[in-house]
C-alpha cells in the first residue's frame, strides 16, 4: 500500500535524482561552501484546505521559511507523512502537488520522504512532519540576539490573514471572512533584503504567537527593548473586524508568510525599499524602533498616545465572553 | 472602520481628555464596572492619559472572575464524564478550580469544546442524541438572552440530552452592594454599556438617586470611555447624581424588551455566589421553575460540591475596588496568567491579567 502510494503520488509529485534513486537514505554531491542549517517541523491543520493553502503548502513554506529566518538558502527539504486510515488518495495526491508547486516556487528539491498509515481515529486525516536543509553562505550572521538600540523594526506586509483564514475554513464559528491564509515562502524575498543590506542581523517569521510572540523572543534574546507605533502596524480590514467580532488580538494572531527584520537605521530605507520592490512585501513597513531599555520588553504607543506592554501569549488565544 | 476607528481618533480623544482635565478641580474615585472596559483602558493606555485627579478602580464586571468556584469544581465534575460533551465560552476554559481546569479536564480525555454561541451547543445536542451536552451559561444581563434561548429552542425541538450548568449574575445588585458597603471610595461609576443594551439604565435611576451617586452608561472604545468619565466628572463638580446615557448610539432608557422577556420567561431571580465577593442577595438568575429538566446541575447530581477559596488571593477585595491588582504580594509573582491563583488573573477581561498583560 504504502509502496504503491510512493511510486504513484511521490515520486512523480517530487521527482529528483536523490529521491528516485530509492535508496535507505538521500545523498546530495558536495553542498559548496558556507555553513549548513537544519530544522524540522511538524504540521497539524484543521481543515487540511483553506482559503490561500494547505497542509502540504504550509509544510514546505513552514521549513523554507524557518531556515530563510538564519540567512539560509533552503536547499533539501524531506517529508515524513501521516495518513488516517481512510484518507482519500485524491486528497493525498492533492496536497503532493501543493508541495510541488510550492517546492518549485521556493527553488527546493524534497529528497526524502516516509508514510505511515494510522488506524483510523489514531490520527486526525494527515499530518506531515517535514525537515529541511540550508546553507548559510560565507558573512551572513543572523540570530535573534542581534538586536541593538537604534535598529530599526521592519515588517513585510499584513498581519494575521493565515491565522483568521483557518479559523474561518474550521465553520465552526458561524462566520464569514474575506481573508485568504498569506502562506508563502519567503526565501527569495530574504535574498533582496540581503542584497541591500548584507549585514542584516534579525529575521523572523511570526508564525504561531503571531508579531507580539516573534518580538518578545527578540528583545530576550537581545537583551533590548522594542518600541512600536501601533497606527503603523498593517492589519487588513477583514483581519480587524474578524478580531473585534471573536476578541482576538491580531498581534497575536499566526502568519504563515510574513517576516520581521530588524535592521540598521543607516540601511533601513534600502532594506524597505528592496522589499516594497518584491512580490511579498508590497506593503512592508517600519513598525518601531529597538530601545535599550526595558530590556526584554515589547511596548507599543498606541493609537491614542498612551504606551501599553504587548506581552507574550499565556497559554492558547481564547475568545473572549463579551 | 465604521464604528471602531471613528471611537479610536486620537484628535477627538484628546479634545475628550481636555475636557476632562478643564472641569476637574479635586480628586474623585470612579469605577468601570465591566471588564471590557477595564481591558480596553489598559489595552489603549488611556489610565496614563487621564489626569492625576481620576482614580480608575476596576469593577466585578468580569463574569469569568466572578463565576464561584464551586461552579468551577460542578462544570468540572460534569465535563470530566464520559458521556457528557461540555460546551463553554472560551476563556472559562483556563479559569481553576480547585484541582485543574476545562483544559485539564480534555487533556485528561474530557470532551470539552469552545461554542461561540449556546446555539452551537442547541446544534451539538441534535447532532449527538447518544451524548449528553451540557452548555456552561454563565456571565451578566450581556449573555443571559442567549443562553436562556438556548433552553427555549431545546425545549422546542423536544431535546433530552440537552442542559445548562447557569451562574448568570446581575449588575444592579452588584453596584448595590458596592455602595452599601461601609467601606466603599467609589465616588461615580461608568455602567456597562452592553449590559445596558440589553437591560436599558431604568434601573440605575434610582440606584443613583438613593445612594447619591453619579450612573453614566458607557461604551468600551477610547472615545467612549473618556465621554463617560468627562459626563460622571461634570455631575461630580457640580454635585449632581443622576443616571446619564453617555452611549445612546447603542443603549435606550428601556433597553431591549424583547430580550428581557426571554430572560423573565426562563430564568428566576436567586440569591448568587459571586467568587471573592460572597453571596449577594437576589444577584443572580437560576432556572425558572418550568425549566428544571434542563438543569445540568440536578442532571449530573453536583449541587453539594463547595470548595474553598486559595489564602493568598486577594481578588475579592479587588473586584470591590478596595485593592489593586499591584497591592497583591502574589501579583506577578505566584500569580500570573500562565499560573492563575484566582479567577481576576485568568480572564483577559480580569484587572489583574489586564494590568500584567498591559501595564508598566
Amino acid at each position: 500500500m504504502t509502496q504503491a502510494l510512493i511510486s504513484r503520488i511521490f515520486y512523480p509529485a517530487f521527482e529528483n535524482a536523490p529521491l528516485l534513486r530509492g535508496d535507505d537514505s538521500a545523498v546530495v554531491e558536495d553542498p559548496g561552501p558556507g555553513r549548513l542549517a537544519v530544522t524540522t517541523d511538524s504540521h497539524i491543520v484543521s481543515p487540511l484546505f483553506f482559503p490561500g493553502g494547505d497542509i502540504g503548502r504550509l509544510a514546505v513554506c513552514g521549513t523554507v521559511n524557518d531556515l530563510a529566518m538564519v540567512g539560509a538558502r533552503p536547499q533539501w527539504l524531506t517529508a515524513g507523512f501521516i495518513l488516517e486510515e481512510g484518507l482519500s488518495l485524491e486528497t493525498l495526491q492533492r496536497v503532493a502537488e501543493s508541495m510541488k508547486a510550492a517546492a518549485e516556487e521556493a527553488g527546493i528539491s524534497i529528497i526524502a520522504g516516509d508514510t505511515k498509515v494510522a488506524e483510523r481515529g489514531k490520527a486526525d486525516g494527515l499530518f506531515i512532519n517535514t525537515s529541511g536543509v540550508g546553507i548559510i553562505p560565507v558573512g551572513r550572521e543572523v540570530g535573534g540576539a542581534r538586536a541593538r538600540p537604534g535598529d530599526v523594526v521592519l515588517v513585510s506586509g499584513t498581519l494575521g490573514d493565515h491565522g483568521i483564514a483557518v479559523l474561518a475554513a474550521r465553520g465552526q464559528l458561524q462566520f464569514e471572512a474575506d481573508v485568504i491564509s498569506d502562506i508563502a515562502p519567503l526565501n527569495g524575498l530574504v535574498e533582496v533584503m540581503f542584497e541591500a543590506c548584507p549585514r542584516l542581523g534579525v529575521l523572523r517569521d511570526p508564525t504561531r504567537g503571531g508579531l507580539a510572540t516573534a518580538l518578545n523572543e527578540i528583545a530576550r534574546q537581545s537583551g533590548v527593548g522594542i518600541h512600536l507605533e501601533e497606527p503603523a502596524i498593517p492589519i487588513g480590514q477583514a483581519v480587524t473586524a474578524a478580531c473585534e467580532l471573536l476578541g482576538l488580538d491580531p498581534l497575536y494572531v499566526a502568519n504563515e508568510g510574513k517576516l520581521v527584520a530588524i535592521v540598521p537605521p543607516e540601511q533601513a530605507g534600502a532594506v524597505l525599499e528592496a522589499m516594497r520592490a518584491h512580490p511579498l512585501g508590497r506593503q512592508a513597513c517600519r513598525i518601531g524602533e529597538v530601545i535599550a531599555e526595558p530590556g526584554g520588553r515589547v511596548l507599543m504607543r498606541t493609537s491614542i498616545g498612551g504606551t501599553r506592554i504587548v506581552d507574550v501569549l499565556a497559554g492558547e488565544m481564547l475568545p473572549r465572553i463579551c | 472602520m465604521k464604528y471602531v476607528s471613528e471611537f479610536r481618533d486620537p484628535v477627538l480623544v484628546e479634545r475628550g481628555l481636555e475636557g476632562i482635565r478643564r472641569t476637574i478641580t479635586r480628586p474623585w474615585v470612579l469605577m468601570e464596572i465591566c471588564g471590557g472596559q477595564t481591558h480596553a483602558i489598559v489595552r489603549s493606555g488611556l489610565d496614563q492619559l487621564l489626569p492625576p485627579e481620576i482614580e480608575l478602580v476596576h469593577g466585578p464586571g468580569c463574569p469569568v472572575c466572578v463565576t464561584p468556584l464551586e461552579q468551577i469544581d460542578k462544570a468540572l465534575a460534569i465535563a470530566s464524564r464520559p458521556e457528557v460533551i461540555f460546551t463553554s465560552y472560551g476563556d472559562m476554559l483556563r479559569v481553576p478550580g480547585s484541582g485543574k481546569d476545562l483544559f485539564g479536564v480534555r487533556a485528561a480525555g474530557g470532551d470539552v469544546r469552545v461554542v461561540y454561541s449556546p446555539l452551537d451547543a442547541v446544534r451539538l445536542a441534535e447532532d449527538h442524541p447518544d451524548r449528553q451536552v451540557v452548555f456552561f451559561a454563565i456571565g451578566f444581563e450581556t449573555t443571559a438572552p442567549a443562553n436562556a434561548m438556548s433552553v427555549l429552542q431545546a425545549q422546542a425541538k423536544g431535546l433530552k440530552n440537552f442542559s445548562v450548568l447557569v451562574s448568570h449574575v446581575r449588575v444592579p445588585p452588584a453596584i448595590r452592594a458596592i455602595l452599601g458597603s461601609p467601606t466603599n471610595r467609589v465616588q461615580g461609576f461608568l455602567a456597562a454599556g452592553h449590559v445596558c443594551a440589553v437591560m436599558g439604565y431604568w434601573e440605575y435611576l434610582s440606584i443613583a438617586e438613593s445612594f447619591r451617586t453619579p450612573v453614566v452608561v458607557t461604551g468600551f472604545e477610547p472615545l467612549d470611555i473618556v465621554q463617560g468619565i468627562l459626563a460622571t466628572v461634570r455631575q461630580l463638580e457640580k454635585g449632581r447624581h443622576f443616571a446619564e446615557n453617555a452611549y445612546s448610539r447603542v443603549v435606550t432608557e428601556e433597553g431591549n424588551r424583547p430580550a428581557q422577556g426571554i430572560i423573565q420567561r426562563v430564568f428566576k431571580e436567586i440569591d448568587r455566589k459571586w467568587r471573592g465577593i460572597g453571596t449577594i442577595p437576589m444577584s443572580g438568575w437560576g432556572l425558572a421553575d418550568e425549566f428544571e429538566a434542563f438543569d445540568a446541575e440536578r442532571r449530573f447530581q453536583v449541587e453539594d460540591i463547595a470548595p474553598n477559596e486559595s489564602p493568598l488571593c486577594i481578588a475579592g477585595q479587588i473586584l470591590q475596588g478596595m485593592k489593586r491588582p499591584h497591592d497583591c504580594s502574589a501579583f506577578g509573582g505566584a500569580c500570573t496568567p500562565e499560573h492563575p491563583l484566582g479567577a481576576t488573573m485568568v480572564s483577559s477581561e480580569g484587572a489583574c491579567a489586564a494590568y500584567y498583560r498591559y501595564g508598566q
